[in-house]
């Protein structure tokens, strides 16, 4: 893909600034992912730049990608879990024009992986950075819409309404019914979105040995977890957190922990469900585990 | 002077600045651990591991506080070249730099308020030397337990206690760099 381009020396184009912002907005970038990283879980203000790629394309993610990256680098690029789809690609592609580093798709050796909407299954490690694309970065803002008053609530820890919510499920549906997007508390202070991923993911912020940055380009916030960081799901007594995830193996590599997708596969209602996280099914199928559909 | 003030920037600003980040990134999401900086070379008594936080974080939209010997002309010199950050009085900085004895009280400084507590300063203090023992930390970004030279004990409990308002240090000591956010926990 890069092969085509004129290349500087270091590999990155010299039309762009290192990792294509200015300098100016990294600084103020980078100032916010500080105060994120002393406040945990706190969603801090930025002036979220206009990027060549729409909102919902994972903006807020690029940003801090771009004010984390430097040039020995290695980027991966998630969208659901795959690193084949057009926004993981495309962004993957940015980066390496604009930056010039290496790019893979394995998670072991990524240093810097920015994901919309999963976390790896391989666990991560010290030095690694996660960078997650976020949406909505307010946890109560779907029960509150004003910004002013979900502050004070913050300011307050007056969460009353996120448990009313999630006790509303339990009374409608019998269990808690939030699937994805799990709010979950922070050091016992600030309750925070984790960003759209599965249910099954959540445990997976508590005590990660990476670092945890988000970035919501739209919503203009940044908020971070340093790693080794207490974050626990909310929950009630009797209706303890359970990470959930459809009960079967992984069609292609038979893998019966990983978090899945069900795939149609014909128009006679025919479906499969397959690892989510392509990198860890292929890893898996290399070293010879089999599915049951594999053809 | 003037030459001396030109001088001793970051030679490829934006890989520099990168790398500098990291370091700092690094040293405050794991608080404890002490991280090389380079890159800079600012006037005396402005340290290089200062000088370079400095360069990576502050422009002409952070109000800088220099405390003490730091507040000289060639330090301001140099900062208005290679940076062009106002320089204030304490009550109104985002950035104070300074030795320990000529930052405090830490009551002079803004600590954020409940709505917005990101809304605070951010101190870089010139220590003579930063190890790995002295006082006990715990809290985010530290796996068990993390030893840091502070240069006392109680300043960094009461601003813990403040939590989540309060300020946050990055410590820096010849080219090393070290920090304690205010979500950490001295012993």
């Amino acid at each position: 893909m890069s092969g085509c381009m004129r290349q500087e020396p270091d590999g990155a184009r010299a039309d762009y600034n290192f990792a294509y912002l200015d300098e100016q907005t990294k600084r103020m970038i980078r100032r916010a992912i500080l105060k994120g990283l002393a406040i945990p879980g706190y969603q801090v203000p930025f002036a979220s730049r206009e990027m060549p790629m729409p909102y919902g394309w994972g903006t807020g993610g690029v940003q801090v990608s771009a004010a984390v990256m430097v040039p020995e680098d290695r980027f991966k690029v998630i969208d659901q879990g795959a690193d084949d789809t057009t926004n993981a690609v495309s962004i993957r592609a940015f980066f390496e024009r604009t930056a010039g580093v290496a790019t893979t798709t394995r998670t072991r050796e990524a240093s810097v992986i920015q994901t919309r909407h999963r976390i790896p299954e391989e666990p991560l490690r010290e030095g690694q950075i996660l960078v997650y694309q976020v949406p909505i970065p307010e946890p109560l803002r779907f029960l509150e819409p004003r910004e002013s008053e979900t502050r004070k609530l913050h300011a307050l820890e007056d969460y009353g309404l996120m448990h009313v919510k999630l006790y509303e499920d339990i009374a409608r549906h019998g269990h808690i019914a939030t699937a994805y997007d799990y709010p979950v508390r922070v050091e016992a202070r600030y309750v925070m979105d984790p960003s759209p991923i599965p249910k099954f993911d959540t445990p997976k912020l508590a005590d990660c040995p990476a670092i945890q940055l988000f970035g919501a380009g739209r919503e203009q916030r940044i908020h971070a977890l340093p790693p080794y960081t207490r974050v626990v799901p909310l929950d009630f007594e009797d209706h303890p957190f359970e990470a959930s995830k459809p009960d079967h193996p992984c069609g292609l590599c038979g893998a019966t922990d990983s978090y899945l997708d069900e795939v149609i596969v014909d128009d006679a209602g025919g479906r499969i469900f397959v690892c989510s996280d392509t990198d860890h099914c292929e890893a898996r199928r290399d070293s010879g585990h089999v599915g049951e559909d594999t053809a | 002077m003037i030459a001396d003030a030109l001088a001793g920037g970051f030679a490829d600003p934006a890989i520099d600045a990168a790398h500098a980040f990291r370091a700092v990134m690094d040293a405050m999401a794991r608080p404890g651990t002490i991280r090389p900086v380079a890159g800079a070379e600012p006037p005396a008594p402005l340290s290089p591991a200062a000088g370079a936080v400095l360069l990576t974080l502050c422009d002409t939209d952070t109000p800088l506080h220099l405390a003490g010997s730091l507040d000289d002309a060639d330090v301001r010199a140099w900062i208005a070249f290679h940076i062009g950050a106002p320089i204030v009085g304490s009550d109104t900085c985002t950035f104070a730099c300074g030795s320990w004895a000529d930052l405090v009280p830490l009551s002079r400084y803004s600590t954020g308020t409940p709505e917005y507590p990101d809304r605070s300063a951010t101190l870089i203090v010139e220590v003579p030397e930063l190890t790995n023992d002295g006082a006990v930390l715990m809290g985010p970004g530290i796996r068990d337990r993390a030893h840091l030279s502070l240069p006392e004990k109680d300043a960094f409990r009461a601003n813990a206690r403040a939590y989540p308002l309060g300020l946050d240090f990055i410590f820096t000591s010849g080219t090393r760099i070290a920090a304690l956010p205010r979500s950490t926990e001295v012993l």
